[in-house]
């Protein structure tokens, strides 16, 4: 007993609380000023336009899903980690886990949007959501027993249960561990991280599938779930890789040396694969079949989409695969900076080609309001995020792979 | 030109490895590490470059892209043009798709089966090539490390059994190479 209370006096004197400067306060607030501003200009200025309500709509699940997916990425990662028993990224653990845990507010937010977009009957982006649409068409009529708004959001109610439970557990053994140390924790994460690792194979797939496959509700691609999967992942690792060089730069994290960001620089490289790799997949199967329905949705964003479409898988792909390839460059962290912030832009990009092009197709824009939006939500995710990360000490004293990870090295 | 050869025998990597650095810290250079698997942390030790395999490998890469893109672009298109359901039809660029497939397993083989080569070459270990170590048992579970007095002007013998002395090798053995 006194040994354990020597203990936590002891992990109290090594904590290093993080805290926001005001200059990154300033800048986040900044962006969601100016953010506000372009995205109320824009709806000010279009809002008599045809379209405009789908248009706002889209905009809203774009970037809701687009950010609440880095969070999951992030606790998919953690999960990951926890069932592999990896032993280095101990000390880069808080900053998954606090990226990790903008999952709540993404999915209040993401929630919100779908909400009202169910209570628009679909708002033209759900249109099997629409009764008049599906009584004239046949082919939604064979999908109505999945495509129904209960079961819809009966699903979409227990992704957000499971990942939520799943997240306030690790949080709360991750915190405990820090006072009480021991191997008991450990391997309770290890089946808790296996267990949810089983819960996400199958939920990254169907949650694909409810949320923007059914967009283009006449499509389907047994790929989809990986595609949008691969995609959420490498977003949450570029943002871990940001969060870390940016912490680091700042002065904390003592122990986070290169080879640390090195492993997470490989992660970048190797995730911008498997996404390439599945984009192309998809794509060349469905382009060699020619079968009417399922090529409909590539011509529609090959039309309509043209640069914008092949210059995101571009930048998605290319870029790090040149960039990246060599040892020096994912050590380097001004390069990982700028080809992480890049390629960021360019999933978010993905995920507005995957939305918008359902629910706009031709009538797509990018205008102030589509500027505005993620300019708002990145300011939010960053204040959040150093929320998160003040919370609770940055290293995590009592992980059983603390020492190992310290002296990372290859 | 005869020199003359010490080979430190150790049971351990661990032991090896603090040897050498106490070796290299007094000038000691180490000409050669044996061993029947890769020491981590031995490169830095005893002053080994780092490797450009990485960059052959890239090399060898391009040159399986090139030789697939060529061939490929030769056999179905140029010199029997082969239309297959419709694709590819006549025409590389706007085919390049149905191409990559093979480009890509191309690219993996010229890059993997160069770089084996190459790597086995630059050990010369290559099938039927003569052994390189001094001794069989480094290829089970001894660690052997080389120093040749012709390398090391600055050392005397004496200074070298000296230093070694205390180091844990499990055998010493010196020979003199014509």
């Amino acid at each position: 007993m006194v040994l354990r209370q020597l203990q936590i006096q002891q992990n109290k004197n090594k904590i290093m609380e993080f805290t926001i400067t005001k200059k990154a306060k300033k800048t986040a607030f900044g962006l969601i000023g100016v953010g506000a501003l372009l995205a109320i200009v824009g709806i000010i200025t279009n809002i008599g336009e045809a379209h405009f309500t789908t248009r706002l709509m889209t905009n809203g699940l774009i970037n809701a899903f687009f950010f609440m997916a880095i969070g999951l990425g992030a606790l998919f990662f953690l999960a990951l980690n926890y069932a592999t028993e990896a032993g280095w990224y101990a000390v880069v653990k808080r900053i998954i886990e606090s990226v990790a845990l903008f999952l709540p507010y993404g999915i209040g937010i993401f929630g919100l949007i779908l909400l009202t977009i169910s209570f628009m009957k679909g708002a033209h982006i759900y249109t099997w959501m629409d009764a008049h649409t599906v009584a004239e068409d046949e082919l939604i009529q064979g999908k109505s027993a999945y495509l129904n708004m209960a079961f819809f959001w009966l699903r979409t109610l227990v992704y957000f249960t499971v990942y939520l439970l799943f997240l306030r557990g690790f949080r709360k053994r991750s915190l405990l561990e820090d006072q009480v140390g021991g191997t008991e924790i450990h391997f309770k994460n290890y089946r808790k991280g296996a267990t949810f690792l089983v819960f996400f194979a199958v939920f990254s797939s169907t949650s694909a599938w409810d949320w923007l496959m059914s967009i283009d509700v006449h499509w389907y691609s047994t790929l989809f779930g990986w595609y949008t999967f691969a995609g959420m992942w490498v977003s949450a690792m570029v943002v871990i890789v940001l969060t870390t060089i940016y912490l680091k730069k700042q002065g904390y994290l003592p122990h986070v040396n290169d080879s640390h960001i090195h492993d997470i620089g490989k992660w970048i490289f190797a995730i911008s694969f498997l996404w390439s790799y599945l984009w192309f997949s998809q794509y060349m199967l469905i382009w060699y079949a020619n079968i009417g329905e399922e090529v409909i949705y590539y011509v529609m964003r090959t039309e309509n989409y043209k640069y914008l479409y092949f210059g995101m898988f571009f930048i998605n792909f290319v870029f790090p695969m040149l960039i990246l390839m060599s040892r020096d460059a994912k050590r380097d962290t001004g390069v990982l900076m700028f080809v992480g912030l890049v390629i960021l832009i360019g999933h978010w990009l993905d995920v507005f080609i995957m939305v918008s092009g359902g629910s706009l197709g031709a009538n797509w824009n990018i205008g102030l309001l589509e500027i505005g939006l993620p300019l708002v939500m990145a300011g939010v995710f960053i204040l959040i995020l150093f929320k998160n990360l003040a919370s609770a000490p940055l290293t995590p004293v009592n992980h059983p792979f603390l020492d190992e990870s310290i002296h990372h090295e290859f | 030109m005869s020199d003359k050869v010490i080979y430190a025998m150790y049971g351990d990597d661990d032991v090896l490895k603090s040897s050498a650095k106490k070796l290299v810290s007094n000038g000691v250079k180490i000409s050669e590490v044996y061993s029947p698997f890769p020491i981590h942390g031995i490169d830095p030790i005893i002053g080994v470059k780092g490797t450009r395999l990485g960059i052959m490998a890239f090399l060898y890469g391009l040159t399986g892209l090139a030789l697939a893109t060529i061939g490929m672009y030769y056999f179905m298109v140029v010199e029997w043009k082969m239309n297959i359901g419709g694709k590819p039809n006549f025409s590389y660029a706007e085919n390049v798709l149905a191409f990559i497939p093979i480009t890509f397993e191309f690219t993996v083989l010229c890059a993997a089966h160069g770089m084996a080569i190459t790597y086995l070459l630059l050990n010369r270990t290559l099938p039927g090539m003569p052994a390189q170590n001094p001794d069989p048992r480094t290829t089970d579970d001894k660690f052997v490390m080389e120093i040749r007095l012709s390398e090391n002007h600055g050392v005397t013998e004496d200074k070298l059994d000296e230093l070694l002395k205390d180091t844990g090798f499990v055998e010493l053995d010196k020979k003199i190479i014509e």
